[in-house]
């Protein structure tokens, strides 16, 4: 019985590095190891990672594991499946934990479902229970929660959602190094360059406030009375995904996890129910405030101070009470 | 080009949601019920592709009988048939079963392309396109955001964090999920609302496909509403007043006004 990290590494612009996320993950696994009182360790996967690899020695792990090969350069579902799979079999791993990125969305479900398990993906908490490990993930886009258990005999794959574990207590130590070349075969998808659209005009993580609107708002003709509130504030304009999808706003003031993270003195969320990939990219904020007809809304589970009621009233009056507060 | 869109059937995104005395689920009998919202977009999806490129868009769904109402919108939105796996307790099976189902159903179909939103929005686990991928022996990309057919392969735009993207190319068949606001969602016409009435809808029950809910991976054990971090202080009373009171707030305790 042990535990294995499966740690994320990319090469966007120059050498690999590492994705932030995986040092939580890390953190994790050290905590189940003694909460279960298991080994852990550590694999990073990729072509030239040793520097990667001999950074996770100082970590207090049981082996760490560079699983090294010419075609896990860029990645692909096909390799990186196969390399973990065998890296799994080898170790004879039970529980098997990765972060909740958008590569291991694209890759654990084939790698459970090729061993004939389920992963439990998104993962915000654990616990264990006589002995055995219950986790917790969400519903509905963060309403609700639910207990989750691994039913028959491990592996077990789990991923873990971002900021649900601290990467600050990870405990430094000393692991073994050991070099594990998987047999891997071309992948039947090409990755082909990593991109960014335009250049954004619109840095909103330089913004102290920021006023940020959501679904809440119903149709583009309603945006104007959000842009009242961030006017009277002096903040930029930012929103959730559909707004953006939607087109009422342009992408590049997206908050969230595929649009910008963002930490401002204060955060004031209109009309967002606060979904996870949206609290992902603003739950650092200093203040937030949530405005929102649904007192259930998982926005308000990070908010300081809230107001529950109709974003079409609220607004006005909150624009009026801040000009005369400033005055 | 064959294009199958699997699509599933959740409770409609404003809906007020209890826990069921049992704690294992939801009160969900009169919750009113919508199609999942990157399934609509993969719809479209699919849609936009067989009118560029011929062919045919054939909808599956797992579902209760409720279901029929989400799969006949698809039809009007233009799909051409789907098949309906009628199947009352889907909450016993886990993501790998419930994709057995989806490939069980699939049978002698031989898609060229197998759609599917990338998660749903109630359970969320976002796995089963990928499991059903990994099923049918396909490759498969996800969080898609753009879809260019080439010849008998397919070049695709992958969504990745903090605004990157990565084109790649994969033959056909393919399996892709697809993210939310990758095209513009159409409404359903009269006409098209009026010829959904003729199209085939084809009933398969779990039992009939061979498959059962029996020694799922993993088991939800109980549901409950999550609990705060943070201590939240609400104000309420008339729109004017509890804007005074939270500028109040935000002047002299936040001291960010």
């Amino acid at each position: 019985m042990s535990i294995l990290v499966v740690m994320e590494q990319r090469a966007v612009q120059g050498p690999p590095a590492w994705s932030r996320m995986s040092w939580e993950t890390l953190a994790a696994g050290q905590q189940l190891a003694r909460e279960l009182q298991q080994p852990v360790s550590a694999a990073v996967l990729g072509q030239g990672i040793e520097g990667l690899a001999s950074e996770l020695t100082e970590k207090k792990l049981d082996h760490v594991y560079a699983v090294e090969h010419d075609l896990l350069k860029d990645y692909t579902p096909d390799t990186y499946t196969a390399a973990v799979r065998q890296l799994v079999e080898k170790t004879r791993a039970s529980i098997v934990i990765f972060p909740h990125t958008y590569q291991v969305r694209d890759f654990l479900p084939k790698l459970a479902t090729a061993r004939g398990r389920v992963a439990v993906s998104d993962v915000v908490a654990h616990r264990i229970e006589d002995g055995k490990l219950v986790l917790v993930r969400q519903l509905f886009q963060g309403k609700l929660n639910v207990d989750v258990r691994f039913n028959g005999d491990p592996p077990y794959f789990a991923s873990l959602q971002a900021g649900a574990y601290r990467a600050d207590r990870i405990e430094p130590g000393t692991a073994a190094l050991e070099k594990f070349a998987p047999q891997l075969t071309h992948s039947r998808i090409q990755p082909l360059e990593l991109f960014r659209e335009a250049q954004r005009a619109v840095d909103l993580t330089a913004a102290e406030i920021i006023v940020s609107v959501g679904r809440g708002i119903k149709e583009a003709d309603n945006i104007p009375i959000v842009q009242k509130l961030a006017d009277a504030l002096g903040a930029e304009l930012a929103a959730s995904r559909p707004i953006c999808d939607s087109g009422w706003l342009p992408m590049e003031r997206q908050v969230g996890s595929s649009g910008q993270t963002v930490a401002p003195k204060m955060y004031l969320a209109v009309g967002i129910s606060g979904a996870i990939q949206h609290l992902v990219g603003m739950k650092g904020s200093k203040t937030i405030v949530a405005i929102n007809k649904d007192a259930n809304a998982p926005i308000f589970e990070v908010a300081d101070y809230g107001i529950v009621g109709d974003l079409f009233q609220v607004v006005p009056a909150l624009v009026e009470e801040i000009q005369k507060a400033k005055q | 080009m064959k294009i199958v869109v699997c699509i599933k059937q959740v409770p409609a995104r404003d809906s007020q949601l209890r826990v069921a005395s049992s704690g294992a689920w939801i009160q969900d009998a009169d919750l009113s019920y919508e199609i999942n919202e990157p399934d609509a977009y993969a719809l479209e999806e699919g849609l936009q592709l067989k009118e560029k490129h011929g062919g045919e868009v054939v909808v599956l769904c797992a579902g209760p009988a409720r279901a029929a109402q989400t799969i006949r919108e698809a039809l009007a939105k233009g799909a051409d048939r789907a098949i309906h796996i009628e199947e009352e307790n889907l909450g016993a099976f886990d993501a790998l079963g419930a994709a057995r189902l989806l490939a069980a159903a699939l049978g002698s179909e031989k898609p060229d392309l197998v759609l599917t939103g990338l998660q749903s929005d109630d359970l969320g686990y976002g796995q089963t396109g990928v499991i059903l991928a990994e099923l049918l022996g396909l490759p498969h990309a996800t969080i898609i955001m753009q879809v260019e057919k080439q010849d008998g392969a397919i070049r695709v735009k992958r969504e990745l964090e903090d605004g990157w993207f990565q084109h790649v190319e994969m033959p056909l068949p393919a399996l892709l999920t697809i993210q939310s606001g990758i095209n513009k969602l159409r409404y359903a016409t009269l006409m098209g609302i009026k010829k959904a009435k003729n199209k085939e809808i084809r009933n398969v029950t779990a039992a009939g496909l061979g498959a059962s809910a029996a020694a799922p991976s993993i088991q939800m054990s109980r549901v409950y509403l999550p609990g705060r971090s943070k201590q939240t202080q609400l104000f309420d009373g008339p729109p004017k007043e509890a804007a005074a009171k939270l500028v109040e707030k935000l002047k002299f305790e936040a001291r960010v006004i």
